[in-house]
């Protein structure tokens, strides 16, 4: 019985020191595997060009810190700027002047020009930037 | 009944003869058995090198301009990379060092003897391309001591007669060492190496599996004597605890070093500044460079580096093909000249590699 117990009682502790080292090998692969954030996500405002170099009815798609922005001038001549990020899977969105929407070609999403999802499987608007003029230079900045 | 996954694959798979297998494995038990351990700690080496390898993969980036930057990054930013990115740079060593010791082990007591040639010679093999992942992963960090390392290494590949040429624009990817070698480093280290060690590794396992450990010369005359078989302990579980053991024991010494002296980064390659002093390679290929340094430029007319790497090459295969150069080991003698080489290559391995230590720290 004494012997039996013994034998039960050094299996666990093999058992439960091999586990545990394998546990201590997991801890430092699963926080290695797992990317560190990036240093915020870029700048909070950026200047885009001239203001006079976008005509009305049209669209560019620039970068953003790291991501894609969409700036519109609406057929009225006002300018605007959202995330170009689809809000569905985030594909880049861009501007259709025949239709006057901002548009996703992936799975044939619309927005309309304030970025409302109009249309198709995108779930939410597209996140709007603030758009300034500084000496005629179109500057987007974070926070609309 | 309640459900066993034993009974589900017995039922499916039939594994007796697994369980049959292992049952009757059993593993000699004399007072030589602790080197049998050696194999078994590469072989944990070698597995610990294949995860910290691909970890390190999912953040490094092999080009010139972020090759460096990406082996940076994975040190100061990611989460316990300093630790991985130096397991990988010393269990790397230990492992080379485990297979020489594992080499010089089997060598001495015979084990190479019939019917093991062809252990052996895989064996070999196996250590020949280790020392190729160490050259390929060396560079792969791109400092400055990897770039000239490679610079002079692969000049080396060139000075071979006759494949030089071809050797060294193969192993460098053009004419000079470049981002595109960089690349091709990185193509061998992480594919075609792994590719070709996967098959060896394998050949090498079930050779060992079907002929059962060797028994050392002197062990099996005093058997014969006696007229007993060596004594035995079954492979599972009283071989596989004690290999553990040493399994432990590699993991501990590897743990210390990689925590204590984590391996350094260095200074990003510049291929047009001049080579500082103190470049070497890696330590395992120091006793080769250092007598390259000894080598006058001409012998008798012929240029001395291409000699001096003949020769090496000519030991190289000598080596490799001890099992049938020994004669008397395969009709279970013993060859006083085969023992005193071996010395001999031991000394002159162990004298030349210190002395291109030394020579370094004086500098």
């Amino acid at each position: 019985m004494d012997e039996i117990s013994r034998r039960r009682w050094l299996k666990s502790l093999l058992g439960g020191g091999v586990g545990a080292s394998i546990l201590s090998f997991l801890y430092p692969i699963l926080s290695f595997v797992l990317p560190p954030p990036t240093q915020g996500s870029g700048s909070e405002s950026q200047e885009v060009g001239q203001a006079e170099e976008l005509k009305p009815n049209s669209g560019i798609v620039f970068q953003f810190g790291t991501q894609p922005a969409l700036l519109i001038r609406t057929p009225e001549g006002e300018l605007r700027a959202f995330s170009a990020l689809c809000t569905h899977l985030g594909c880049t969105v861009s501007y259709e002047a025949d239709s006057k929407v901002i548009w996703c070609p992936c799975h044939n999403g619309f927005y309309d020009l304030h970025g409302r999802n109009i249309g198709g499987p995108p779930p939410r608007p597209l996140p709007e930037f603030k758009v300034n003029l500084r000496d005629g230079k179109v500057v987007v900045s974070k926070g609309a | 009944m309640a459900f066993s996954p034993r009974a589900w694959l017995d039922e499916r798979l039939d594994l007796a003869p697994v369980r049959e297998f292992v049952e009757h494995k059993s593993v000699p038990i004399h007072r030589h058995s602790h080197w049998y351990y050696l194999g078994g700690m590469t072989l944990f080496l070698f597995v610990v090198q294949a995860m910290t390898g691909i970890l390190l993969l999912l953040y490094y980036q092999p080009s010139e301009a972020n090759a460096f930057e990406s082996v940076r990054f994975i040190m100061t930013q990611v989460r316990f990379g300093w630790l991985i990115r130096s397991i990988h740079g010393w269990s790397g060593n230990l492992l080379i060092a485990l297979a020489f010791a594992h080499m010089f082990s089997t060598f001495f007591l015979k084990s190479y003897r019939k019917p093991r040639e062809l252990t052996w010679v895989s064996g070999m093999l196996l250590l020949f391309l280790m020392f190729a992942f160490g050259f390929s992963g060396y560079l792969l960090p791109w400092n400055t001591l990897s770039y000239f390392a490679t610079m002079v290494g692969t000049n080396i590949a060139g000075a071979v007669p006759g494949l030089g040429p071809f050797a060294l624009r193969f192993l460098r990817g053009g004419d000079a060492v470049t981002g595109a070698t960089l690349t091709r480093f990185f193509g061998f280290h992480v594919a075609i190496l792994p590719a070709v060690i996967g098959p060896v590794l394998l050949l090498h396992l079930l050779l060992i599996q079907r002929q059962g450990m060797s028994v050392p010369l002197s062990v099996e005359e005093e058997c014969r004597a006696k007229g007993t078989a060596p004594p035995s302990i079954r492979f599972f579980p009283d071989f596989l605890l004690r290999e553990l053991m040493g399994w432990y024991l590699a993991l501990a010494v590897l743990a210390g070093l990689a925590a204590l002296v984590p391996w350094e980064l260095g200074v990003k390659a510049d291929p047009f500044a001049p080579a500082p002093p103190g470049i070497q390679p890696e330590w395992y290929f120091l006793f080769m460079f250092q007598t390259l340094k000894y080598i006058p430029a001409t012998i008798f007319g012929f240029d001395g580096e291409v000699l001096g790497i003949l020769a090496f090459g000519v030991g190289g295969l000598m080596v490799l093909l001890v099992p049938f150069l020994d004669r008397a080991a395969a009709k279970g003698m013993r060859s006083k000249i085969v023992k005193r080489a071996g010395v001999i290559v031991v000394i002159y391995i162990l004298t030349m590699t210190t002395v291109a230590y030394v020579a370094n720290l004086a500098r």
